[in-house]
């Protein structure tokens, strides 16, 4: 009998374990092969119907000029890597602090509060060119841009983070007799940080918009300037190319915040 | 220990101390009463549970006497000291109903808490017999001191969260339903653990539960209070043998006790 049922149960384990297998390859496999899909779909309607490059580049021309085009797309590249990482950590950073401020005092939270609600609902696209008026061309206006695209999620995640404390962890604290910095770097802190990561996950994508967009407005240099730049002069492969670059920016700076996350919140 | 004389001005011996006296106590939400007028004296040493229908301010009683509300009026000590100084001397201990660890520190970090709090401001943390391993220990929660609080079972918390109250070696223990939340297997299995930890400790504790049979399982006397607003309605003494063991459940003593107790809950 006992031998018949380990038998049985080595055989469902295994079975589980192909499943879950099984589950995992059909999980990256499915994407990867729904985009590859609609590449080559738009490969064989560009060529098929005779597109224009200016108006639609094929895949693989696009693919072409991102080879050509590298170290130019490089020599960009890096003016808007840095002035979207300074806005990130500006915007933040201003966002944690004043976040701070708030849960330590609700008077601060309704004096300031409805001018944060103000600024964040100016579209970036109008306050760009202020901000460049005021700071002139260099990359301090692009940072400021960024920062500023950074700042509002984080606020309002980071004030709910750090009143996500429950009732019963407060009282926990009266008991132990723990003064207010004691409760703010042992439980408030921490308790905030999966709300934060919330939010550094967006901004680390929005930070890459904001830099771009402080580009358009006025800039010789960086992914803005050349996206500009490649519209003007129908150069079409080379904006698709330019807005590939931008893209996987984006997606470094979220996956180098989403590896962070990974590392420190572990509960 | 059998002389109570002293002299005027010298301290007196804890255990001679009741673990708290209420005296006339009234606790007020704005305008609706929670506890009104209670005189209540709880001995130290002593395993005592609170029963009574719901709103009848067994939690808030717990509250009162932890400081963490204050009275409307009368007048409410622990070990004849006013509730902000037994709590600044952390004389007492509390559990809670949800185990209210920290999600991110493991079972050992939550449990050394207590040590960290006050730690830099040079307050001066009294600390029991057992480090914080050997309280774990105590809990059986032996092997388990990494992990994590969502890493354990509802039953485990609750042990980590009395390790940790265990820790700086309270003289009262208040404990607010701690095991409402269990499945009934888990919850005899902790019961019968802190009776060995009261016997084993010597410290007094205030149980709160709606469990007719906990409370007379638990309690050598059980506390009633009855409902709108919260009122002493009786302290019933339970005399049953000890150490106490699961099959005093089955014997007619048992029975009668939480008969008489369930005529009561139901006059109150």
């Amino acid at each position: 009998m006992a031998v018949v049922e380990t038998v049985l149960t080595t055989d469902l384990l295994i079975q589980a374990r192909n499943t879950a297998r099984r589950q995992k390859v059909t999980s990256v496999i499915v994407p990867i092969a729904t985009a590859a899909a609609l590449v080559a779909l738009w490969q064989v309607g560009v060529k098929g119907f005779g597109v224009p490059t200016y108006i639609a580049p094929a895949p693989s021309d696009v693919a072409a000029t991102f080879v050509d085009k590298f170290p130019l797309l490089m020599q960009n590249f890096w003016p808007t890597f840095f002035e979207s990482v300074a806005g990130f950590v500006v915007g933040n950073l201003a966002a944690i602090l004043i976040a701070v401020a708030f849960v330590h005092s609700r008077n601060v939270e309704r004096a300031f509060f409805p001018i944060a609600v103000f600024v964040n609902t100016i579209p970036i696209l109008a306050i760009a060119p202020i901000l460049v008026l005021i700071f002139g061309p260099g990359m301090t206006a692009k940072v400021v841009i960024a920062a500023l695209i950074c700042f509002f999620p984080t606020l309002v995640n980071m004030v709910r983070g750090l009143q996500a404390v429950s009732p019963q962890t407060l009282e926990l604290a009266r008991i132990l007799s723990a003064s207010k910095s004691e409760v703010f770097w042992k439980m408030r802190l921490p308790s905030s940080l999966p709300f934060l990561f919330s939010a550094l996950k967006i901004s680390a994508t929005t930070c890459v918009i904001g830099a771009i967009v402080g580009e358009w407005v006025g800039a010789d240099r960086g992914l803005g300037a050349l996206i500009i730049d490649a519209t003007f002069n129908f150069n079409s492969p080379l904006l698709y190319a330019t807005v590939l670059m931008s893209s996987g920016l984006s997606v470094l700076l979220f996956a180098l915040v989403s590896l962070t996350e990974r590392r420190i919140v572990r509960w | 220990m059998e002389s109570k004389e002293t002299l005027v001005g010298q301290p007196v011996a804890t255990r001679d101390l009741p673990a708290a006296k209420l005296s006339g106590a009234t606790v007020r939400f704005g305008t609706y009463t929670a506890i009104e007028h209670l005189d209540l004296e709880i001995e130290a040493g002593a395993f005592y549970t609170i029963l009574g229908p719901s709103g009848c301010g067994k939690s808030t009683l717990l509250r009162l006497v932890s400081d963490l509300i204050p009275a409307a009026s009368g007048e409410v000590c622990v070990f004849g000291k006013s509730t902000e100084e037994a709590r600044l001397a952390r004389e007492f201990a509390f559990v809670f109903q949800d185990a209210a660890l920290l999600p991110w520190r493991t079972a050992l970090e939550n449990v050394e808490l207590p040590l960290e709090i006050g730690r830099k401001r040079n307050v001066r943390i009294p600390v029991g017999p057992r480090n914080p391993r050997e309280l774990l220990e105590l809990v059986g929660l032996k092997g388990r001191e990494n992990a994590l609080p969502h890493e354990l079972s509802g039953g485990m918390r609750q042990r980590v969260a009395i390790a940790r109250a265990l820790l700086c070696q309270p003289k009262l223990l208040l404990m607010d339903e701690p095991f409402g939340a269990l499945d009934e297997m888990t919850r005899d299995r902790l019961n019968l653990q802190l009776l060995e930890i009261w016997r084993e400790t010597g410290t007094t504790i205030l149980f709160v539960t709606h469990s007719i049979s906990e409370a007379v399982f638990l309690g050598q006397k059980v506390i009633m209070l009855s409902a709108n607003p919260g009122r002493l309605r009786e302290v019933v003494d339970i005399e049953l043998p000890e150490p106490r063991e699961m099959k005093l459940r089955d014997t007619s003593d048992f029975t009668r006790h939480c008969a008489y107790l369930r005529e009561l809950l139901e006059t109150c």
